[in-house]
């Protein structure tokens, strides 16, 4: 694997420590507030400076970190399974079934722009972390779908399913022992880089106010925050940007190392 | 020939089938709002008349859909006076509903906000593509160069940053520092650079890796020796051979990147304060509880997203007759 995998895989275990032991790193109260202290530049107190509530900054990208993960580990569990049980029905039966799903809803999903069909369903449901995930999952499940019906109209042909089911084993074990497992590789590139999508949706959506509501240290919210009074304080913005920057892109590095250690032909390119 | 018209009609049944599912996912949205639209909007303190009133000058009080399910009395067929059905007659005369807000058109307010959004998507595709192009041709033609690695990086960085951290990073270097443009509203022509570099900043690194990678590949084919053993001049075999066909999945990106860019301009327009679709969807709409609106602009960016797809699949077709897409 390419060594940007490598710093990826550093880079998003130390977000997922930071938000597993946040309240142990943490310097400061994540909500306390301290009006004679607001948008202090970093100092050895507050080592990302303060906001404008006098919130300790470094305190809250810790705990942002909880928020993003949790998010974006939900977001990809949930629609991962439901889009790899679709992928492999649309894929193992074929036919109308597949026409169905592959022909016309994954299509419908896949025709609106993502951001917007959850900002929708967010602006109708009502803000909130459970609506969120809720939100990302419907837009999320169709890139797994697409893959695993792919892996599985490829697989199903192999002799070993074949034999499989000349010894006469059910469609629902041949597809979770001898299909799924198959397919599992391209599903876990797609997975990491679901998760980067999913922790960049959150941040979008709360930064636009429709993600989770203050005061949670979700990094989008404090970004949004805090660009009232950027010019004066850019550092209040600096490090949640950073934060949400670093995570998208270890996910990143991670998905493109691990699809180019598991597909050879693009190790060339 | 028959074939091609076959496959045309199959195109735009499908087209047809999503923006009707669309449109019916959009209308029927409305459905999900917890507790009653109305009371949502006027709010707890409006009497029983203002609310009775508002439900049935936006047509509240009519059913939803042509059936409705209740456990006293189960399915009822409600017929042809639902809002479902009188959305839909709306839509086809090009009518998108009163606001529940101000009572003008969606439509007219939609149309009055569309250009500026356009405008600005437009303005992000030709940053990207000024940007794009000739970093991805400099780092394909040179691989493993310098330029290569540095336009890697680049192309990394502008997928990983989202708009809305680049965005107040570049008002503040480019409009509080140096003074050159407005920070935030449009009052020069000039003040659209700053939303398009913004906006276009992510379509530019997606490009940068496609143009690379179309170069490279397109290196490597044989009508590529035959030129050079011909005494072709290296810079012809790029710019001459090599770009036009490498372009060909550039131009698919491209148009599919134009629906993208019209929903991604919903936070840089936030941003910058830009008078466009996305600002009025997010303050008007949203803001104020005004779902007839979200509605529309929903639909509209959704259907101009859908068309620009289409779009692009028949000139995707049409450019490269090798490619015939399942």
């Amino acid at each position: 694997m390419g060594r940007l995998a490598y710093i990826g895989f550093a880079i998003a275990a130390l977000f997922i420590l930071a938000a597993i032991f946040a309240p142990f790193i943490a310097t400061h109260d994540v909500n306390a507030q301290d009006l004679f202290m607001r948008y202090v530049p970093p100092t050895a107190e507050h080592w990302f400076g303060t906001d404008g509530l006098g919130r300790d900054v470094f305190s809250r990208v810790v705990f942002g970190a909880r928020i993003s993960l949790e998010v974006g580990i939900t977001v990809v569990v949930v629609s991962s399974v439901i889009g790899t049980i679709i992928g492999a029905i649309a894929g193992f039966y074929g036919g109308f079934i597949d026409k169905f799903l592959s022909g016309y809803v994954f299509n419908v999903f896949l025709a609106f722009p993502g951001l917007l069909l959850a900002i929708a369903l967010v602006a109708f449901l009502g803000a909130g972390q459970g609506k969120l995930v809720a939100a990302l999952c419907v837009i999320g499940w169709v890139g797994y779908a697409r893959v695993m019906r792919g892996q599985v109209l490829k697989v199903r042909e192999y002799d070993y399913v074949l034999a499989a089911r000349a010894l006469g084993a059910s469609n629902f074990r041949i597809l979770f022992t001898h299909i799924l497992p198959n397919a599992v590789q391209p599903l876990i590139v797609q997975a990491s880089l679901g998760m980067a999508g999913a922790v960049l949706s959150e941040a979008s959506l709360s930064f636009l106010g429709l993600g989770i509501p203050p005061p949670s240290p979700s990094w989008g919210t404090m970004i949004d925050e805090a660009r009232q009074y950027f010019s004066n304080s850019p550092h209040v913005l600096l490090f949640p940007g950073l934060a949400i920057a670093m995570t998208v892109l270890a996910f990143n590095f991670i998905g493109d190392g691990l699809r180019e250690y598991l597909d050879p032909k693009q190790r060339s390119r | 020939m028959k074939h091609k018209i076959l496959n045309f009609a199959r195109q735009l049944g499908l087209m047809l089938l999503v923006i009707w599912t669309a449109v019916s996912l959009v209308t029927l949205l409305i459905e999900v709002v917890p507790g009653d639209p109305a009371t949502v909007i006027l709010g707890e303190t409006a009497t029983q008349e203002q609310i009775e009133n508002f439900r049935t000058k936006h047509g509240l009080d009519r059913p939803a859909f042509f059936m409705s399910y209740s456990s006293d009395s189960g399915f009822v067929w409600n017929g042809m006076e639902n809002r479902y059905a009188e959305y839909w007659q709306g839509l086809l005369q090009g009518d998108l509903g009163t606001s529940f807000q101000t009572d003008r058109p969606v439509s007219e307010m939609i149309f009055e906000r569309y250009p500026s959004t356009i405008k600005l998507a437009i303005a992000a595709m030709l940053v990207a593509i000024g940007i794009a192009l000739p970093l991805g041709v400099l780092a394909g033609s040179r691989k493993n160069s310098l330029v290569d690695n540095f336009a890697s990086f680049f192309a990394l960085m502008g997928i990983s940053l989202p708009t809305f951290v680049v965005g107040p990073f570049l008002v503040y270097i480019f409009a509080v520092k140096l003074g050159w443009f407005s920070a935030t509203g449009s009052y020069y022509p000039e003040d659209i650079i700053l939303p398009a570099v913004t906006l276009g900043a992510a379509l530019s690194a997606i490009l940068t890796r496609m143009v690379r990678s179309s170069v490279i590949e397109e290196l490597g084919e044989d009508y590529v020796r035959t030129a050079r053993a011909k005494g072709v001049s290296e810079r012809m075999v790029l710019y001459k051979h090599v770009l036009k066909n490498g372009l060909i999945p550039v131009v698919t990106i491209l148009g599919l990147q134009l629906g993208v860019l019209l929903a991604g301009a919903i936070i840089t327009e936030k941003i910058f304060n830009w008078q466009g679709l996305g600002l009025l969807l997010l303050d008007e709409g949203i803001g104020k509880r005004d779902y007839r609106l979200v509605q529309g602009c929903v639909l509209v960016i959704s259907v101009t997203f859908i068309l620009a797809n289409s779009l692009t699949d028949l000139v995707y077709r049409k450019l490269d007759p090798r490619i015939r897409l399942t």
